[in-house]
């Protein structure tokens, strides 16, 4: 029996070689992708013994790590939390990462290529590799301001320093407290999360959904900025050049009555110069004028300033892309022209067409990320100011500016003015819904200040604000404009009064 | 085969007189003392890492486990004296690193995202001291492994009685993830099928050296293979029928793969006759395809072996996290108590081996299999050595019965295999898996005892014609 006994040895021995080969298979050839994988949830808990970087403000962190003695080493904080939470977002076992602590996650859990050089030199001090620290543009006044100013709506503000695009403020309510999202309790995590998240079919906005970047609404009358920029632009119209305004303007084609504000009257029926209709915001003579410049026009103008329904852009945010959509007749146009039908736009980009105007016709593409610092503080990336475009010329700039000054300082964005300051900007007031009265309009403002010499391009939506159909007190003038106004007059307060 | 500690002798049948066989066991005792130092370092090591303090449980656990080791080296010394002395200490590693992981992963609890799975270190513990109880009858009642195959087929009744228990029991008391292989009294679970393994194998030991002549009669030969009398196959198919039941009855895949590959293997050895591999092959394939035609679960476990990643959240979770486990711990591993084993199903029982790969790596997990070559081989060893036909097949059996289940639950947490729902014997959560290896080493340390002993001086009577070391003259 001991020939097919040694013959059983070497079987075993040759099983068990199998056995070993693919144990090899798996550890090490296979090892990085299996390490890798999404659905490893392994590589999250690791994550969470390095010491990830900071995200600062002005000097200050806004989410840091600090040690702690439980399983998981670090914990996730954010001293600021609700305030933040739209630009930091969370860093959360269950619900994976939000805003910066995911499009920042290669820097500040320290796999940023940049922050090599030091990891290697981790390596050979058997340190810990620790993450990096991401510094933001943003201002802390102008933060603090728009979050206060937001409370108890649904709505966004977006501040831009309109020379370079940097990004001051960046608020969104309802908001939430990342560190409550960041905790390394399980059940405290899905608690707090069911507690901010609307059930489903409700009406109620999503807290973890940043309504200045990702939701896009009609604007309003806040496009009317568009179409007077193409007027312009297009050598034909000044300021002062009187265009028609009737009461009642009959869509093309149609037998559809598009009206003003409540039904008012511009200019009794006249024809009005263009920067009283502006001021006013006249809703007839933009949906004439849009009509007469023809869809090519205002649809250039609209993809200059960024309104292009393409792929939208990464700020690193990722910004949905705003749209004019489809026009299919001068009725349509007509309509789109006062900001209506299918035109819709991120906070964000009615930001960014202020900063524009603001920055003589020069578009920057904006930023939230300042710099990128190591470890130790150093700054090893600066983020360099990027022209996305020049969508008006600087005479074209310097005419809309005068007329949105006229709209602060005597139309329906009043109750922007701050005194010893020139505030320039355009109120919307978007109509929700198809008859009318069912929900009430969006009101939004957008403008900048000083008007002499920009320093700060706002742009404030709230959804539903305002009232419909009533008398007027529910328009963007009435809910948006001071809000932008304490933004702004913050701004200025902290940075010797402009 | 050769190895520094088999001694002088080259020829194994036939020991030179005179020399004195050495009997190595302080060489056991040397094995048994690193084999402790190695689990209590461990044991250190986890609490460190996990909790940052030593557990106060560690003394006792400490002392506790040494004794047992102490205990079994003291019977084997005074009670088997020339046997094997790599046999103990191979398992005494094997149940140490175990019992380390068990005690690691019921701290899991209190890890972020770990589930509290229980204090079943301490009930491991306590299995390992009856497993040890149980070593000790087998080596004091069976003094000469020879008996035993008196016994035979009270045995094979009694292992076939314990094989049927689960399928004939109400599912509610006997099965456990869909298979039904359990009983289940007052909180105690029971794998009576670990017990019938060891009955049965004694079984086939007995009755192939009783029937291997004929069974060896070749009626003709086909493509160089000597194929058994038509009338001969009955033994195998019968093996091959109750391997089916089992796999019908119990929905067991792994027992019923690891019963007949044991009868096939030791009739193979029994009768010398390659041609018996070849027909339990055939055998095989074709019961793998019918199960897989006709069963469902067979299905599922096949299909998610094929491509786990595409079952990853449903029948192939386990598979899939068990690779995750072994990828991420890559060479070296994450350290014990670095990683995060408590992520698999099941870690402490079916998927210890992935558990071990995860935190010590491809290095700790490869010297776990070469361990478990090492007992492997040693039984084979001895199994080589012993002089008479039964102890011979007992101990093939026995040691490949090891082996064949070592491959097919690491072959299955590590993707070469389907998965099948045995145990890794030593390491595994589980008290009848444990026990029942115990007593199988027992018999393997009996036997070797036998191997390894000078030949008895003429006075001895001479052995029962079974017994005799039997070379039938063939032509």
């Amino acid at each position: 029996m001991n020939a097919p006994l040694r013959r059983v040895a070497i079987s075993v021995l040759a099983l068990f070689t199998l056995l070993i080969l693919n144990v090899n298979y798996i550890q090490v050839i296979r090892s990085s992708e299996l390490r890798d994988d999404p659905s490893n949830t392994r590589l999250l808990y690791e994550e969470y013994d390095r010491e990830r970087g900071s995200i600062v403000v002005d000097g200050n962190p806004v989410a840091l790590s600090v040690r702690t003695d439980d399983q998981l080493t670090y914990l996730r904080q954010y001293p600021q939390g609700p305030v933040y939470a739209p630009a930091t977002g969370f860093y959360s076992l269950i619900y994976g990462n939000r805003a910066l602590e995911k499009a920042g996650n290669d820097v500040l859990s320290g796999s940023d290529p940049r922050l090599v050089v030091r990891r290697l030199g981790d390596l050979f001090t058997g340190r810990d590799p620790s993450g990096g620290n991401v510094s933001l543009t943003l201002d802390p006044a102008v933060q603090e301001a728009a979050m206060n100013a937001l409370q108890g709506v649904t709505g966004a503000v977006v501040a831009l320093d309109p020379k370079t695009g940097a990004i001051l403020g960046l608020a969104s309510t309802p908001t939430y407290d990342p560190g409550k999202l960041s905790s390394h309790d399980p059940a405290e995590i899905r608690a707090y999360h069911n507690q901010v998240i609307p059930p489903d079919g409700s009406d109620q906005a999503n807290p973890l959904t940043n309504q200045a970047i990702s939701e896009r609404y009609a604007p309003g009358s806040v496009f009317k900025l568009i179409i007077a920029a193409a007027a312009l632009a297009s050598g034909n119209y000044t300021p002062e050049t009187a265009v028609p305004a009737p009461d009642v303007l009959t869509l093309p084609g149609t037998s559809t009555p598009l009206n003003n504000y409540n039904g008012e009257s511009c200019n009794g029926g006249a024809d009005q110069p263009l920067i009283d209709a502006l001021t006013i915001s006249c809703n007839t003579a933009f949906a004439q004028l849009g009509i007469t410049l023809g869809e090519d026009t205002v649809r250039n103008m609209a993809e200059a300033f960024g309104i292009d329904d393409g792929g939208g852009f990464d700020m690193p945010l990722h910004v949905v892309p705003s749209k004019i959509g489809d026009i299919a007749d001068d009725a349509a146009l007509g309509q789109s022209s006062i900001g209506q039908k299918d035109v819709q736009l991120t906070a964000m980009q009615a930001a960014m067409i202020s900063a524009a105007i603001a920055n003589k016709g020069t578009l920057m593409k904006p930023y939230l990320v300042d710099s990128i610092q190591a470890p130790d503080l150093t700054v090893i990336d600066q983020t360099d100011p990027d022209e996305l475009g020049k969508p008006i010329a600087a005479d074209v700039a310097d005419e809309l500016t005068t007329m949105m000054t006229s709209v602060v300082a005597n139309g329906t964005g009043r109750k922007a003015r701050i005194d010893g300051v020139q505030v320039a900007g355009k109120t919307g007031t978007a109509e929700v819904g198809t008859s009318g009265d069912d929900a009430p309009p969006h009101t939004w403002f957008t403008g900048f200040a000083p008007a002499e010499d920009p320093q700060i391009a706002v742009a404030v939506f709230i959804r539903n604000g305002g009232q419909s159909g009533t008398e007027g007190t529910g328009t963007g003038g009435d809910i948006s404009a001071p809000v932008a106004k304490k933004v702004i007059q913050a701004y200025l307060d902290a940075h010797g009064g402009g | 085969m050769a190895s520094p500690t088999t001694g002088p002798s080259t020829d194994p049948r036939t020991p030179p007189a005179g020399t004195p066989t050495p009997k190595r066991r302080n060489t056991e005792l040397a094995l048994l003392g690193f084999a402790v130092l190695i689990t209590l370092a461990a044991q250190c090591i986890v609490d460190l890492t996990v909790t940052g303090s030593l557990s106060p449980e560690l003394a006792t656990f400490g002392t506790w486990f040494a004794a047992l080791w102490a205990i079994a080296h003291l019977v084997v010394r005074r009670f088997a004296p020339y046997a094997d002395p790599l046999l103990l200490p191979c398992i005494a590693v094997l149940v140490g690193l175990g019992l380390v992981m068990i005690h690691r992963l019921d701290l899991a609890g209190t890890q972020v995202g770990g589930s509290d799975t229980g204090e079943d270190a301490p009930v491991q513990l306590l299995w390992a001291t009856v497993g040890l109880g149980l070593f000790i009858a087998v080596l004091l009642v069976v003094r000469d492994h020879r008996m035993l195959s008196r016994f035979a087929y009270t045995l094979a009744l009694f292992g076939l009685v314990l094989l049927a228990i689960p399928a004939v029991l109400p599912a509610s008391i006997s099965e456990v993830y869909g298979a039904k292989l359990w009983i289940r009294v007052a909180g105690f679970s029971i794998q009576p099928g670990e017990f019938a393994k060891i009955c049965l194998i004694i079984f086939f030991a007995a009755y192939l050296v009783d029937k291997r002549d004929v069974l060896a009669l070749a009626s003709r030969r086909v493509l160089r293979l000597e194929l058994p009398r038509g009338r001969d196959l009955g033994p195998v198919v019968l093996a091959w029928f109750a391997s089916i039941l089992v796999l019908v009855f119990e929905r067991d895949l792994g027992s019923s793969l690891l019963l007949f590959g044991i009868f096939v293997v030791m009739l193979y050895v029994a009768t010398e006759r390659a041609s018996w591999l070849v027909i339990g092959l055939i055998l095989f394939a074709g019961g793998a395809f019918v199960a897989y035609q006709l069963f469902g679960h067979v299905r599922v476990r096949v299909d998610t072996w094929l491509d786990p990643f595409a079952y990853k959240d449903t029948g192939g979770y386990q598979i899939v996290q068990s690779l995750f486990g072994l990828g991420t711990g890559g060479l070296f591993g994450a350290g014990l108590g670095g990683g995060r084993p408590d992520q698999t199903p099941v870690a402490k029982s079916d998927f210890i081996a992935s558990a071990i790969g995860e935190e010590l790596g491809l290095f700790g997990l490869v010297a776990v299999i070469v361990i478990y070559l090492v007992l492997v081989e040693r039984g084979l060893r001895t199994s080589l050595v012993v002089r008479d036909g039964f102890g011979k097949l007992l101990a093939a059996g026995l040691a490949f019965a090891v082996a064949w289940q070592v491959f097919v639950v690491l072959g299955g947490v590590t993707g070469l295999l389907p998965l099948t729902g045995l145990t890794t014997p030593f390491l595994a959560y589980g008290g009848s898996s444990l026990v029942a290896n115990f007593g199988l080493v027992a018999l393997l340390v009996r036997i070797s005892d036998a191997a390894r002993r000078p030949a008895a001086p003429a006075a001895t009577p001479p052995p029962k014609l079974v017994d005799a070391p039997t070379e039938v003259v063939r032509p």
